[in-house]
């Protein structure tokens, strides 16, 4: 799947988006994937409170199913307007 | 509904009466004006605003037929930019035409405090001595509970 990174998020990260092979079942078991890698992504998803995620362009919580997904996205809150 | 999501500057009054000139059978229109505020003390130099290429759009029409769905709305706009901006200029604009002005005035505030919060857009300020993303404030989220 496509993960993305927005804002601060991908700042820390380093980069807006990589391809993840994953069989992650939920968002949150794909945050423990993606901390393991190194210190920058344990760094990022230090405070899942700081964070939002999107599931295939929607807002959606940290245990939402990734069956079938095929973009998911982190970013801090939205400031529009 | 009209939603555009664009880097190029546009003018606000042009779209104003443009959308106005528009609203067959309406009796008011609203409409705001987001423009890119100066800090302060430490004057900004510009703000950068990023944003999430199709969620944004899709975000927008889903808060667009939210305001058409709760109060009797002929047309409604958006339009919110993205890029490098300087202080003054014009970030977004939201237009709203109804029959009577109770539905425009809402239909506005909601579509609003709703772009605040759940459009994927980020602010970052540049100023002379570094940058930093605007924190989403607690009284931003509070407004939703309103609706």
């Amino acid at each position: 799947m496509d993960v993305l990174y927005f804002a601060w998020v991908r700042e820390r990260i380093g980069h807006p988006k990589e391809k993840v092979e994953t069989t992650a079942a939920t968002v949150r078991d794909l945050v423990e994937e993606l901390r393991a890698r190194e210190d920058r992504y344990d760094a990022a998803f230090a405070d899942l409170s700081a964070l939002r995620v999107a599931v295939d362009q929607e807002l959606a919580d940290f245990d939402a199913d990734l069956s079938g997904v095929r973009e998911v996205a982190f970013f801090p809150p939205m400031t529009g307007g | 509904m009209v939603v555009r999501v664009q880097a190029e500057g546009f003018d606000a009054g042009g779209e104003l009466n443009r959308f106005t000139a528009a609203c067959d059978g309406a009796g008011a229109v609203v409409s705001f004006t987001g423009i890119v505020r100066n800090r302060a003390g430490a004057p900004l130099r510009e703000m950068m605003i990023e944003h999430y290429p199709g969620m944004t759009e899709k975000a927008i029409a889903g808060i667009e037929a939210e305001a058409v769905d709760r109060w009797s709305l002929g047309r409604s706009l958006v339009i919110h930019r993205y890029g490098a901006l300087a202080p003054g200029e014009t970030i977004m604009m939201v237009a709203t035409a109804a029959r009577h002005r109770a539905d425009a005035f809402q239909a506005a505030e909601f579509l609003m405090d709703y772009l605040k919060s759940r459009a994927p857009f980020w602010k970052k300020e540049i100023g002379r001595d570094g940058a930093e993303w605007v924190a989403a404030r607690d009284e931003d989220e509070a407004a939703l509970g309103r609706w």
